[in-house]
């Protein structure tokens, strides 16, 4: 088992490793978009970087509610281990977001619907993960609580630039891409594909993190016991 | 005490640099007046000249640097904890064979 999560692991770090080094040949071919230019091109990495951090959100909501209703301690390391991420692609997506802003709209940040959600969902893990550290016994249980608020604060952040005002772009672009620009829309999906693998990768080896800690405890309760 | 003799040739010298750069500094602040008047009014502009725009290249290769860089640290960071916790798994070992 162990060997065949090795060589998996391996595999998917090989093909992220030759997806990212693909990713900028095809984004440098990729045209410029008409009313932005050269720095549309952030897109290609901020976009992903959201939907990586949608779905860790979604991994560690769905893991907290399977352990706070059915106890279950795998379930409660694999949220720990998509909060983590959850806030590591938040990040990235809060910091490229801003670059593109100030080219494009001549300001760093907007007090707007989508932006301050997006900010308001990185805050929340990032208290997922603070009172896991510093909350002390039973922490886990009201983490996984916070965990199921964020979750449920997704669907709003992804719809926010479609039901309010905002001048940030609608959800509607990437969907139109393959026929509106088919020559950006390839370069996305790879690099989609290529966050979607580096999530994987990411979250296999924090995983064996939790496995062994895990271990270590295990360890202990026995020693005591 | 001695005066030594490269003094008076030094003194002159600094003393030759200051009046060229003084005479230098004057011209240039002429020219410059000559050139630009004193503005005592701000007129709006709608949209700001090419010249003065923000480039795109510097932003986009730090997104994507910033990106690399929070990856990395993260990989760090996980190296490191997964350090910590072999050493601990690798003295409770031993000290289980101790036992």
């Amino acid at each position: 088992m162990m060997a065949m999560s090795a060589r998996l692991f391996s595999g998917l770090l090989a093909v992220a490793a030759i997806m990212f080094v693909g990713a900028p040949i095809l984004i440098v071919g990729a045209p410029y978009e008409s009313t932005m230019g050269l720095i549309q091109k952030i897109f290609y990495f901020h976009v992903p970087s959201w939907i990586a951090m949608f779905l860790a959100v979604f991994i560690c909501g769905v893991s907290s509610a399977v352990y706070l209703f059915r106890g279950k301690a795998s379930a409660d390391r694999l949220a720990a281990t998509a909060a983590e991420l959850a806030v590591l692609f938040g990040l990235m997506g809060l910091t490229t977001g801003p670059l593109w802003a100030i080219k494009a709209w001549g300001v760093w940040w907007q007090w707007d619907a989508r932006l301050t959600m997006a900010l308001i969902l990185e805050l929340i893990f990032i208290a997922y993960i603070m009172l896991r550290a510093y909350g002390g016994p039973g922490s886990e249980k009201l983490a996984a609580g916070l965990a199921l608020f964020g979750m449920a604060n997704v669907p709003f952040v992804y719809i926010s630039v479609n039901v309010w005002r905002t001048i940030h772009p609608t959800t509607d672009v990437l969907p139109n891409l393959s026929a509106s620009a088919p020559g950006m829309f390839w370069p996305i999906v790879w690099c989609f594909l290529a966050f979607l693998v580096l999530f994987g990768v990411l979250l296999m080896a924090r995983m064996r993190l939790e496995a062994l800690r895990a271990r270590i405890d295990a360890i202990h309760l026995a020693l005591e016991a | 005490m001695t005066r030594p003799s490269w003094l008076p040739t030094m003194i002159a010298g600094v003393g030759l640099i200051l009046v060229v750069s003084i005479m230098m500094g004057g011209a240039s602040l002429d020219a410059s007046s000559q050139i630009q008047p004193a503005q005592d009014e701000f007129i709006p502009l709608e949209q700001v000249p090419p010249g003065d725009q923000l480039p795109a290249a510097p932003l986009l290769v730090a997104a994507y640097i910033l990106i690399w860089l929070a990856v990395l640290v993260y990989v760090w960071s996980i190296w490191r904890r997964m350090m910590t916790v072999e050493r601990e798994l690798a003295i409770m070992a031993k000290s289980g064979e101790d036992q």
